[in-house]
């Protein structure tokens, strides 16, 4: 291109560019399903405004990125079902659907709406489950994740995790940013903005804080953000650096790597701040702790070895077991929900790859390509891992299902996305 | 006494270092931190700006091209935090001006390469520099005048992914208070 048509081009962006930009939403594309996706056909509900503003193209949206669903086109069904009783088994047998979703949207005189919705199975012709909601116009994409939370728990078996949040960090040019966004990349908002570095966001257990590592001060130093009010503490801000937050289960402590006694080594101490206990000593390198789901023991990178390999602290006991053996970099151990394993990164023949780990049989399995596939952050219903890699020299994020089979990528346009965290289940 | 003062210029020392306000983040408008994007080893957040040219390069040490205490970086192989032989001279240069200079202060920066994870990365540049703390101490350097921090992999002074910027990012940087 050109020069000037090149700096013609800079300037109009530049023009275009709004003042405060909002953050640029994420799109979700999938790159490989489930060979046994279940087949579902999702009717539009009665009175549903048509479109983005609906309630079903959102639900359908949900079930369909899972990749553990293919929606089935309900056109052509006459006349179209609104109710259980309307749902005739054998027209939509015929169009290859196993499941049928049917509802409707009316509206209340106190200017709310009445949400119905059903689910039929059709194949042993039985209704799995049926709700009513009384909700805001505004509180229909809202609403919408929690009947596709339902429906992707009624036939999977495993809790939806339509209705949960990520949290991650932007970097545009100098500008970096902790934004936090539906699990569908829908909503993000900016957390803290900053001209320095951030890395490790946390959510706190109940989904109200944030911990993170914020360079701002010319150092790593872990703070922590209420997301309603904005506040926020440095909670490890010691000689040194403070990196590597992680909740207990309670909420209550953080485990944190400080310095601050020579070398990088794990601490426990209060989430508001203050009071850090040493939980073990080591020559080398410790840090990356994560609590297991029970709180009884934390998952850790240590160099002790001589290479970063995962190992195990009991808490009560002060036990240390090894956990990886397989290859020379074995790093960001994430324990699943279920306590059975755990999710890191594996270094193989320079290639970094998202891999599980069982903790009984000690099996691992690889799950994605790389080659710079990092930061591992798991679903609260175990089933998705989303992690950051990099495409053509730009971090993005991508997920991968516990079992390897679907995958997808979420894109921000002109974005370097990276650090991802998956938030918990809401709260009723 | 004059122990006594010195105990009153580290205390002082330290109080500005851990008094110095983080910087006020918000959530729209551009960012309110100090801008460092060209290079590590200038910091930007003290009072005395970036340059001490002002003075003549001849009158600083630390400034004069020709010193080697103008020589602020330490490189480190692939994966290593074992400082190698040809920089003993410049940690030495800076653990004699240190030890001269005795209101001398430094933060030792620790960085790291682009690959690995990010959170062992801060580990692996904090071992970095806490070597070279090490080296300075034996050599006379008081442990308070040294801080160590790493900026693991996310501060690299080349944004290549290649071999030459790697070599360029495994490093600690000297950095003088006030600087």
């Amino acid at each position: 291109m050109p020069r000037s048509l090149r700096l013609a081009f800079v300037l109009a962006a530049l023009i275009l560019l709004p003042v405060a930009p909002a953050p640029a939403q994420l799109t979700i594309e999938i790159i490989g399903g489930a060979g046994t996706a279940l087949p579902i056909a999702i009717v539009p509900f009665e009175g549903e405004p048509a479109g983005p503003a609906g309630i079903t193209g959102t639900v359908g949206a949900d079930l369909a990125r899972s990749g553990l669903f293919k929606l089935v086109d309900p056109e052509g069904v006459r006349p179209r079902p609104t109710r259980i009783e309307d749902v005739q088994a054998a027209a939509w047998r015929a169009k290859g659907a196993d499941a049928v979703v049917v509802g409707s949207a009316r509206p209340l005189p106190d200017g709310r709406v009445e949400v119905r919705f059903a689910l039929v199975d059709v194949v042993k012709q039985t209704p799995l489950v049926a709700m009513v909601y009384s909700v805001t116009p505004a509180q229909f994409r809202v609403t919408a994740h929690k009947i596709a939370d339902i429906i992707y728990e009624k036939l999977t078996g495993d809790p939806g995790i339509f209705s949960t949040r990520i949290a991650y960090i932007t970097k545009a040019g100098t500008r970096y940013q902790l934004q936090v966004a539906d699990a569908d990349g829908s909503d993000p908002q900016g957390i803290v903005t900053s001209n320095e570095p951030m890395l490790s966001p946390r959510w706190s257990p109940d989904g109200t804080r944030i911990a993170y590592v914020s360079f701002e001060s010319k150092k790593p130093v872990v703070y922590v953000q209420n997301l309603a009010t904005g506040a926020r503490t440095a909670v490890a801000n010691f000689r040194g650096s403070n990196s590597s937050p992680a909740w207990s289960p309670d909420g209550r402590t953080l485990a944190v790597t400080l310095t601050k006694d020579g070398g990088s080594q794990i601490y426990i101490m209060n989430a508001d701040g203050g009071n850090p206990q040493r939980v073990m000593s080591s020559p080398g390198i410790d840090t990356e702790a994560t609590f297991t789901a029970d709180g009884k023991s934390l998952l850790f990178t240590s160099d002790r070895g001589g290479s970063p390999q995962i190992y195990r602290l009991t808490l009560g006991s002060g036990a240390v077991e090894r956990l990886t053996f397989d290859g020379s970099y074995n790093v960001s151990p994430r324990p699943f929900p279920d306590g059975k394993g755990f999710a890191f990164v594996r270094r193989d023949g320079g290639k970094f790859q998202i891999a599980v780990q069982d903790f009984a049989s000690r099996q691992v399995q690889v799950l994605t390509a790389g080659p710079l596939d990092e930061s591992p952050s798991v679903a609260p219903n175990g089933k998705l891992i989303l992690y950051a890699n990099e495409v053509g020299g730009r971090g993005i994020l991508a997920a991968v299902s516990s079992d390897g089979r679907v995958k997808q990528r979420l894109v921000a346009p002109a974005t370097d996305v990276r650090e991802p965290a998956w938030g918990p289940f809401p709260r009723p | 006494m004059k122990k006594i003062l010195f105990a009153f210029a580290i205390a002082a020392l330290l109080a500005g270092c851990s008094s110095q306000p983080t910087a006020p983040v918000d959530d729209k408008s551009a960012s309110t931190t100090t801008t460092d994007t060209t290079s590590t080893t200038t910091s930007g957040t003290s009072t005395s700006g970036v340059s001490g040219t002002a003075t003549g390069a001849g009158a600083n040490p630390l400034k004069d091209p020709n010193n080697i205490l103008s020589k602020r970086s330490v490189y480190f192989e692939f994966d290593s935090f074992v400082v190698e032989e040809q920089y003993k001279p410049l940690i030495q240069a800076h653990a004699r001006y240190m030890s001269a200079t005795r209101t001398a202060k430094v933060t030792l920066q620790g960085n790291t390469d682009e690959r690995g994870s990010r959170e062992y990365n801060i580990a692996l540049g904090q071992r970095r520099a806490d070597a070279v703390k090490r080296m300075m101490t034996l050599m006379g350097v008081q442990d308070v005048a040294i801080e160590t921090v790493s900026f693991g992999k996310e501060k690299p002074r080349r944004e290549g992914h290649d071999e030459a910027s790697w070599t360029e990012n495994r490093r600690v940087d000297i950095i003088y208070f006030g600087e």
